[in-house]
């Protein structure tokens, strides 16, 4: 497991995402009213909106283009929609760094 | 300069008198509260429902932590505040911090009483009187079996009510014959005790506790006679004690409570109690309703309202247990000089009696059907004389008729001034009123309007039927649809209790008219901040994690995640060196399209987000706003400029129009259009407001659109002077941005109200002056976007990708933490 630096907590604002590129995929890491932090590849299942510009709602984002509603614990759409997209597991440490944990191939994990 | 308010206890009592005084003069004080528990204002009362698991702790919450903040108020949690300096008039609490105070309201309730037994101070012995208690029991009953609760009154039977439903076994012990005797007579309370015996509680009575067993956790419980009864968790509830220390130690006159008089004033000046802590004229009180007369006259007091004093409260009691309805309420027990009327009805359960002297009913008990105690409360509290028609109090009207039940017949009888959220002190008046000026259609919206049942929800249901009595049951299921799945509320709704109760943020919103999801939707957010903002232009902070991605990012997002820029083209008329400025901004940044909008202006497509503030700073022009949910553009024709038909000055107008409203947000877009003259060349009788020159005049066209459904404008009316149309424009674009619902443009919106109350709504000068003068305060706290995030670094770095680089190791991590640019970089990963 590869843990890539993204940067610090106070680098996203509440209730908003900021963006990182690890290999050729574009995550959003998105900062939750509790302070929580989440990672999903930033394309939504349906036409490849930007997750990262949804509204945040408790830990859902709505997809900027059309709507769709996403949990990002665990990345499923939610009905009446449906898809999954990839969630990263995020770790901070005392220095309040935001880390993303990807599989040595560069792809998910759960 | 504000005046300094202290409150010492952070609890029911306190907190609602501050609430009031916020509302009252919002500006009069600057508060700071203290309070022993680490938690932010909850209803007490609903521990019972916690317990019980009706409710959970979120759920009790009355004011979070936003609240506090939001209002400005200093909450100190956790603190217990030791001393009061009344000399230097400054306040001490345990963790050593001190403040300065000119009014201190000391509001710290009561304090469990615990038996003075041996062996009260072992392990699992505790009171039910805080959240932390309530947490003991819960855990307990995850690893231990047998409960027994001391003390079989109202706080004892709802803690044993509770900690059955956790599955544990229950025993209530009681000192007298019988259980609850201080509210309920013999008869009432033994069939309460036969309905709780049913649902699995057992009673043991006349036992006299002597000692505590066990060694460092209880283990059983010791009796006067002798007996014992096996126990790992006591729960005491055998009465309350005004918690006076802090007065007592600080020569504030104490009796069993806080002395105070009918202003809530203590003998020391400027030192007042409210609340649980506080007797007055020789009665100190337990119960939350007096708590809130005390503290709304204490409130007026302070903001120095005209009010009359505190007179002392009746109290009523209704136990809070699934599934039994009991209330008492006054004198129960019959008394020399008293009569009686009772029912007792054994094949239903129910049994009710009301005490009468000299003509006036002066107490009640029921048992089993209470839906007439708010009626009898009444009489007892108004004291009317009810001399011979004393049969109807008890059996109603024509008396025996309905078979005892008196189901929704009995709201439809009661008077306006009759209470029906006894804790609230709400009349039926007052609540039939609000659903009918306010459009309310559910409990919910009545609660976060008129605060009925906001604190024990004993009288919910008859709210219901107040509602169901006003609207008819048809008006109640055709209920018309919330603004989005999160609320029942309509818009209007909304935007009154914004105004009514001051609320100033989205989140304020949605916690106090009870939205369904705690962070809303994307419907429901951006609507709020548009409400909030248009209500509070000057005090509501612009949230823009509740912006549509366009409004954040102030630009169109297009369908790749790239982005166009519009930047503002007044009236549409440009210059040589604008234009080679936006032609070289779309080379540096090749910029894939350009193209002229349908509003005339230019439109540069394909930007990528990282490059939208370079983008705007090298074009040094105003967002054109091409995105918002705001003034768009105002399209001109030539008018008398060039044109051989033209009549008045349309690009002059057009320009001075843009400039003026420039950044006004609005329910959803707005576009406006001037024509020179009738040829309308620039179509301005499809526009949200399309403004045609005549000969010696305007004409002013209103509500039209070129869009989805196309709709051609209504006249308005015509005007003489270039002022006239500015003050009409901007009267009419206010009126739409107070009455409009989110998202819905003029062309939908003006049937929906109706062209007529549009023009009553600006047909004299003083009413168009007053929304001119809104609008403005709306304008002149609107600032360019663009510039505002190329000169404010924090935003700036929001369109930005975070870096990303490999984490070797924990240490590195945190090297590289501490500098992104420095050697960890070389491990950045990037495409
Ligand atoms: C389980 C339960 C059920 C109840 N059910 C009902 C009911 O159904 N109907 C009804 O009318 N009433 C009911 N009550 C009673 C009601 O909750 C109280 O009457 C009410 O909460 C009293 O309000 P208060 O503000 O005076 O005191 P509290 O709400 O107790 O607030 C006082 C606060 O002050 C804090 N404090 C004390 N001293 C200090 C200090 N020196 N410094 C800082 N902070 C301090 C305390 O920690 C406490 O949080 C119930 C009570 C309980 C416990
Ligand atoms: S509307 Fe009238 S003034 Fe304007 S361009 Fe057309 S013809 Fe000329
Ligand atoms: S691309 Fe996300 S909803 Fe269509």
């Amino acid at each position: 497991m590869k843990r890539i630096l993204v940067g610090k907590v106070s680098d996203i604002p509440t209730l908003r995402s900021r963006t990182v590129r690890v290999g050729g995929t574009e995550v959003a890491v998105f900062k939750l009213s509790s302070g929580a932090l989440y990672a999903v590849e930033n394309s939504c299942p349906h036409k490849n909106g930007k997750l990262s510009e949804g509204i945040v709602c408790d830990h859902h984002v709505f997809c900027p283009l059309h709507d769709w509603k996403i949990n990002v614990k665990d990345g499923l759409v939610q009905a009446p929609d449906e898809g999954c997209v990839k969630t990263f597991q995020v770790e901070t440490d005392e220095t309040d760094s935001i880390y993303l944990l990807v599989e040595e191939t560069g792809g998910l994990t759960a | 300069m504000k005046r300094k308010l202290v409150l010492v206890g952070n609890g029911m009592a306190g907190v609602w008198c501050v609430e009031h005084m916020l509302k009252l003069a919002p500006q009069r004080f600057e508060v700071t509260i203290f309070g022993s528990e680490p938690h932010p204002n909850y209803n007490r009362i609903l521990l019972s429902s916690v317990l019980a698991g009706d409710s959970s702790m979120k759920d009790i919450v009355l004011n979070d932590w936003d609240w506090y903040r939001d209002n400005g108020i200093t909450l100190h949690a956790g603190h217990t505040v030791t001393k009061i300096d009344k000399a230097k008039r400054t306040v001490t609490s345990d963790k050593g911090v001190t403040v300065p105070y000119d009014e201190l309201i000391l509001a710290t309730g009561s304090r469990a009483f615990i038996l003075p037994v041996p062996g009260a101070d072992k392990e699992g012995v505790i009171a039910f009187r805080d959240i932390k208690d309530c947490e003991t029991m819960m855990e307990s009953a995850k690893k231990y079996k047998k409960a027994v609760v001391i003390g079989g009154g109202l706080l004892g039977l709802e803690a044993a009510r509770g900690l059955l439903n956790l599955n544990m076994e229950v025993s209530v012990v009681h000192i007298h014959d019988y259980v609850m005797e201080r509210q309920l007579d013999q008869t009432a309370s033994s069939m309460l005790r036969t309905e709780l015996e049913a649902q699995g509680m057992k009673f043991l009575l006349q036992k006299h506790t002597e000692q505590i067993l066990g060694r460092d956790r209880v283990t059983g419980v010791k009796f006067k006679d002798g007996s014992v009864v096996e126990a790992d968790l006591v729960v005491m509830a055998v009465g309350i004690r005004p918690n006076v220390a802090i007065a007592k130690d600080h020569g504030i006159e104490v009796n069993r409570g806080i002395v105070v008089n009918d202003f809530l004033e203590t003998n020391v000046p400027n030192i007042y109690a409210v609340g649980e802590c506080a007797e007055h004229r020789g009665v100190a009180y337990g119960l939350v309703a007096p708590l809130y007369e005390q503290g709304d006259v204490l409130a007026k007091r302070l903001c120095g309202l005209e009010v009359s004093g505190y007179e002392g409260s009746v109290t009523s009691t209704k136990l809070k247990v699934s599934g039994v309805d009991v209330f008492s309420a006054g004198q129960y027990r019959e008394a020399p000089g008293t009569r009686a009327i009772k029912v007792v009805d054994e094949f239903d359960g129910i049994y009710k009696k009301v005490l009468i002297r000299d003509g006036k009913v002066v107490g009640a008990v029921m048992f089993g059907d209470t839906s007439d105690s708010t009626r009898i409360f009444k009489l007892i509290r108004t004291g009317e004389d009810v001399s011979g028609r004393e049969k109807e109090v008890v059996l109603g009207e024509g008396f025996g008729g309905a078979g005892g039940k008196s189901a929704g017949s009995g709201v439809a009888a009661m008077a306006d001034d009759e209470i029906i959220c006894g804790c609230n002190g709400v009349s039926k008046g007052a609540i039939v009123k609000a659903i009918n000026e306010q459009g309310l259609t559910s409990v919910d919206a009545i609660k976060a309007c008129t605060g009925a049942s906001r604190s024990c929800g004993g009288c919910k249901p008859l709210v219901g039927e107040v509602l169901q009595c006003t609207l008819g049951a048809d008006g109640v299921t055709a209920a018309k649809e919330g603004i989005c799945g999160c609320t029942t509320l309509g818009r209007d709704e909304v935007v009154e209790a914004i105004r009514s109760m001051h609320l100033t943020t989205s989140k304020e919103v949605m916690n106090v008219l009870g939205w369904e999801n705690t962070e809303g939707c994307s419907k429901c957010r951006p609507a709020l901040n548009y409400y909030l903002g248009m209500v509070w232009p000057v005090e509501h902070e612009e949230e823009r994690e509740s912006r549509f991605v366009n409004e954040r990012n102030h630009a169109n997002i297009q369908k790749d995640g790239t982005y166009s820029v519009i930047p503002r083209i007044y009236g549409g008329v440009t210059s040589p060196q604008e234009l080679k400025r936006i032609a070289e901004v779309a080379e540096k940044y090749e910029v894939p399209l350009v193209k002229f909008t349908g509003g005339q202006r230019l439109d540069l497509l394909g930007v990528k987000k990282e490059d939208l503030p370079k983008v705007w700073e090298d074009l040094d022009m105003p967002s054109g706003y091409g995105y918002g949910k705001a003034l768009r553009t105002v399209k001109t024709c030539v008018g008398n400029t060039f044109c051989r038909f033209g009549t008045q000055d349309a690009m002059g107008m057009g320009i001075a129009i843009e400039r003026r409203f420039e950044r006004l947000n609005t329910p959803a877009k707005v576009k406006i259009a001037v024509s020179g003259c009738p040829r309308n060349c620039a179509e301005a009788t499809i526009k949200d407001f399309g403004i045609v020159a005549i000969d010696g005049g305007w004409e002013l066209h209103v509500g039209g659109n070129g869009g989805v459904k196309v709709r051609a404008t209504d006249l308005l009316c015509k005007v003489k002077t270039e002022e006239e149309v500015m003050e009409y424009a901007a009267a009419y674009l206010q009126f739409y941005r107070e009455t409009g619902k989110w998202n819905e443009r003029t062309s939908e919106w003006l049937p929906r109200v109706g062209l007529e109350t549009v023009r009553a709504a600006l047909d004299t000068p003083e009413k168009r002056q007053a929304l001119v003068a809104r609008i403005d305060e709306a304008l002149q706290v609107m600032t360019d976007p663009w510039k505002e995030i190329i000169e404010t670094p924090s935003l700036r770095a929001t369109f930005e990708e975070l870096p990303g680089s490999l984490a070797v190791d924990a240490s590195a991590a945190a090297e590289a933490a501490a500098g992104l640019e420095s050697e960890a970089a070389a491990a950045v990963e990037r495409p």
